[in-house]
């Protein structure tokens, strides 16, 4: 038990690889063609998003944890032509697991969500997860009923995933393991900003 | 009571309940997306929401979700409106520190008022007590709303001040108004 506890990262039940969520990250902004909207989660799962090379389609939380796939959800009904993706880590995740089952309910085609899991609060001193050594976020989402849920063996299946929701039909949630490595970068803390350039990345609005 | 009464009014304010009140007002105001977590007070408004093609409405597992919703779905270029309890209203406090007001989100908020006027629920009657304190500490607009006559005025006008000043509103909807949730036996 011991052992469980002390390396959340490699449950030996998961035959999922350990990948990296700034490489994911990056491996997925370069596949965005066609604006696709981004909602960065609190915390590193942001940071990793404004490292990976800002674009004007991508939103960053600087609190409100857990609330990632929500507001995705939000922009994905506003816009049900543009694709959508959000990234959430799996302890921000399980504050807020209801919001599967509104999305499953809802069953936006448009919508891709990624869970960065690494069993531990990274940023507060990776602190494990009370889910870290018992719970699936695939097995969570699947029962909250979004059947397009799958965990990414490696990067490759990681990238065949992401394209494979570019054209769904159905909302799809990619669940990858990471490292317990910090952020790279750092976003620049003005919501203003942020919401303002996101609204002009989206088209809602032009330049004053 | 005399403005009830009131030749002065318009046909309008006289014969709409509250409820059709706040569901013709959001039309008015292009507001199409109403995520809620239900209220007895709120069941009518809910169902005729429902039944109107106008809107999107759904009901979400917590308030601070539906906050994050309408909070994208604004950004996206589809204004939205909240509806929740009072016990609701006291689970928001973060949500509205870190993402309506720093982001500023015109959230608009409507609350049905339990835990006064007839409360028989205590642990209701004490978090009512938390909702104006935190509304006023982070400065938010909000009106307690207590007479049909003036309704219409408040949801209209608040609806159209949260838009042009970017900033969150919480519409308070006072048993004086809705009749509330009584005590039955």
């Amino acid at each position: 038990m011991s052992d469980r506890m002390s390396t959340a990262t490699t449950t030996p039940a998961r035959n999922t690889k350990v990948m990296n969520r700034f490489d994911l990250t990056s491996r997925l902004v370069a596949r965005l063609k066609n604006e696709e909207a981004v909602i960065g989660g609190i915390g590193n799962t942001n940071f990793d998003l404004w490292a990976a090379g800002h674009r004007p389609q991508n939103f960053y939380m600087l609190g409100s944890m857990g609330l990632a796939f929500p507001i995705a959800l939000g922009v994905a009904l506003a816009q049900p032509t543009r694709r959508v993706f959000a990234l959430e880590g799996d302890g921000s995740l399980l504050m807020q697991l209801g919001c599967l089952s509104t999305i499953a309910t809802l069953a936006p085609k448009n919508l891709t969500m990624i869970v960065m899991d690494n069993g531990v609060y990274q940023i507060t001193g990776a602190q494990p997860t009370p889910a870290a050594t018992v719970a699936d976020v695939v097995a969570i989402a699947t029962g909250c009923g979004l059947a397009n849920s799958a965990w990414a063996a490696d990067e490759e299946d990681f990238e065949r995933l992401v394209d494979q929701s570019l054209s769904a039909s159905r909302p799809t949630l990619i669940a990858v393991r990471i490292d317990d490595k910090p952020g790279v970068g750092a976003t620049r803390r003005d919501p203003v900003q942020i919401r303002e350039r996101f609204m002009l990345g989206l088209g809602v609005r032009q330049a004053l | 009571m005399a403005a009830a009464d009131g030749q002065n009014l318009p046909q309008s304010f006289q014969e709409k309940a509250w409820h059709e009140v706040v569901l013709q007002t959001l039309k008015r105001n292009e507001i199409r997306l109403v995520p809620y977590v239900p209220d007895r007070v709120l069941t009518t408004l809910i169902k005729n929401i429902h039944a109107d093609p106008f809107f999107t409405t759904f009901p979400t597992a917590r308030e601070e979700e539906a906050v994050g919703i309408v909070s994208g779905a604004w950004m996206g270029g589809m204004r939205g409106a909240v509806l929740m309890q009072t016990s609701g209203f006291a689970t928001l406090a973060n949500v509205l520190a870190s993402l309506a007001i720093p982001y500023q989100i015109p959230l608009i908020m409507f609350v049905s008022e339990r835990g006064t006027l007839g409360e028989f629920n205590y642990g209701q009657s004490l978090v009512c007590r938390t909702m104006r304190p935190v509304l006023n500490s982070l400065a938010m607009e909000h009106h307690t709303t207590t007479r049909l006559d003036e309704f219409e005025f408040i949801v209209d006008r608040s609806i159209k001040q949260a838009i042009t000043t970017q900033a969150p509103v919480a519409l308070i909807l006072s048993p004086l108004l809705t009749g509330g949730k009584a005590f039955e036996k």
